[in-house]
């Protein structure tokens, strides 16, 4: 179960979020405009890295707001969280043990 | 004395004279050489399977297999075994009935058990939507000769004592598919088979050596840097499930994957009560019991992206619940030991097997949470792949631009998973 530094709440359990996938994938602009490879890109194309992760995280059973956290994905360590938005992490967290 | 290179009852005498010396190990340890026809990384079931294909079927046998661990180690090692073809459209079904004949010859062909049980699969329905969706699949799967029924609750009450088929049940089942011809497989024997046949035949298995780049000249894969030197090849085949976006990176292109964690567990050992296989998609959870006697447990993934072969314990907890539902009398049973898995699962719930951005480089992977049933054709249609530069023709629907060109194929309702 980790434990997730919600920028509102606090230091709440895992089972009170929903887990939202990547971060900092920016919806295109101007769809139409994409070729279907680049709209393929943004669809599906995500980094799924061996390490460090910023992904989102939503708050569904506490403050239902959306958060980000980075997280290392093999010892899922997480080093900071903080609003979507802002880049100033409030807190840490991590597996709870 | 003479080692025994083949298993039969005359050399199971013979090894028993002899005090039970001579019996070689499953295969070699090889030493890697510097350059190979074809280099598969990855040792795991599907790896050995495509090496073995890559020898048997199509006479290349200057193959390596790479294992950054030990042959079996991963998913292969970690799955809840079982096997079936019942899926929806005809591109995945045909590829999974592929393998479920491959299945039905597989001990023979690798003069190995892998013991394959033939005991049945039982896909529950307990809602009039999933009963629809239920006979939908059933008659698709008809329509392409793979053997499906349908059952109502009263003929699973008989089928399978134990399975709480009432009408108070909090989630009341209405009826199942079934296909006669599935069931499970050992899964380390499946591992060790293939990667006896394949040794046998010539293949280099070369365990402990991590592959830490792709090498490319001119837009073509020419080799890997591994832990152990330089190993060039023609051509290149990663197979490496859950770090499949790892070695991509490697090669310089991203996968529509994402590795998440999949756990399983198994009971203590109890006496036969449990002679088929039973999943449910909407209680979501899925078990069989061992010729050992335990009970062997399965469900759905969690959802975060994680390396680390383990998960949150809820799932855990979930995952019972849903057994609990099922078969209110395992609710006395100890749970004996829990793992998890890496599982590198796909929008569509369809694997990508093919050729990359990257000229003789092939991938296969994206299989998510049902690779283990798919052993032996992935290997088979991979190893034509590697062969031919060109997908076999159940392979083909499975490439990596289906995600530009649109062409997906959602098997999340056959898939049996909630991704």
């Amino acid at each position: 179960m980790l434990e997730i530094d919600c920028p509102w709440c606090g230091h709440r359990a895992e089972i009170e979020f929903a887990y939202g996938g990547e971060a900092d994938i920016a919806r295109p602009g101007d769809p139409a405009a994409l070729n279907d490879a680049a709209w393929a890109a943004y669809l599906f194309s995500r980094r799924n890295p061996k390490g460090w992760h910023r992904e989102q995280w939503w708050h569904l059973h506490g403050c239902r707001r959306w958060l980000v956290v980075e997280r290392d994905t093999v010892t899922y360590t997480i080093r900071a969280t903080h609003p979507i938005g802002s880049t100033t992490p409030v807190g840490v967290g991590g597996e709870r043990e | 004395m003479a080692a025994v290179s083949r298993y039969s009852w005359r050399a199971l005498l013979g090894r028993a004279l002899a005090a039970g010396r001579g019996w070689p190990t499953l295969w070699r340890r090889a030493e890697p050489r510097r350059h190979y026809d074809v280099v598969i990384v990855g040792g795991g079931g599907h790896g050995l399977a495509t090496a073995y294909y890559l020898a048997s079927v199509h006479g290349i046998r200057n193959v390596a297999v790479l294992e950054r661990a030990w042959v079996g180690g991963g998913n292969t090692g970690r799955n809840t075994t079982i096997v079936r073809s019942n899926y929806l459209w005809d591109e995945a079904a045909r590829l999974y009935e592929l393998g479920l004949e491959l299945w039905e010859t597989l001990s023979g062909e690798l003069n190995f058990n892998v013991m394959f049980s033939q005991r049945g699969v039982f896909n529950l329905g307990h809602s009039p939507q999933e009963m629809r969706e239920i006979t939908r699949r059933v008659e698709a799967n008809r329509l392409n000769g793979i053997d499906s029924e349908l059952v109502d609750s009263e003929a699973l009450g008989r089928m399978v004592p134990g399975l709480d088929v009432s009408a108070g049940a909090r989630y009341p089942i209405l009826g199942a598919s079934y296909q006669p011809r599935g069931g499970v497989a050992r899964h380390d024997a499946v591992a060790w088979g293939y990667a006896r046949a394949a040794d046998a035949l010539g293949v280099d298995i070369v365990e402990r050596c991590e592959v830490t780049g792709i090498v490319q000249e001119a837009g073509a894969a020419v080799g890997v840097q591994t832990n152990r030197g330089f190993i060039g090849c023609a051509s290149l085949g990663v197979v490496v499930a859950g770090h499949a976006g790892v070695l991509a990176e490697m090669a310089g292109f991203r996968l529509p994957v994402e590795s998440h964690p999949l756990q399983a567990l198994v009971s203590e050992p109890i006496k036969p009560v449990l002679d088929t296989v039973i999943m449910s998609n909407a209680v979501h959870g899925y078990l069989s019991q061992s010729d050992k006697g335990e009970l062997v447990i399965g469900a759905g993934i969690d959802h975060y992206n994680g390396y680390g072969q383990r998960g949150s314990f809820q799932i855990i907890e979930g995952t019972i619940a849903a057994v609990k539902a099922l078969f209110p009398a395992f609710s006395r049973l100890r749970m004996l030991r829990q793992w998890g898995g890496i599982v590198d699962v796909c929008p569509d719930a369809c694997p990508i097997v093919g050729r990359t951005p990257v000229d003789r480089l092939y991938f296969n992977c994206g299989w998510g949470t049902g690779g283990f049933k798919a052993t032996p054709a992935s290997g088979w249609v991979f190893a034509h792949t590697i062969a031919h530069d060109a997908p076999h023709a159940l392979n083909a629907p499975f490439s990596l631009d289906r995600f530009v060109t649109g062409r997906l194929v959602d098997e999340h309702g056959a898939a049996g998973v909630a991704h």
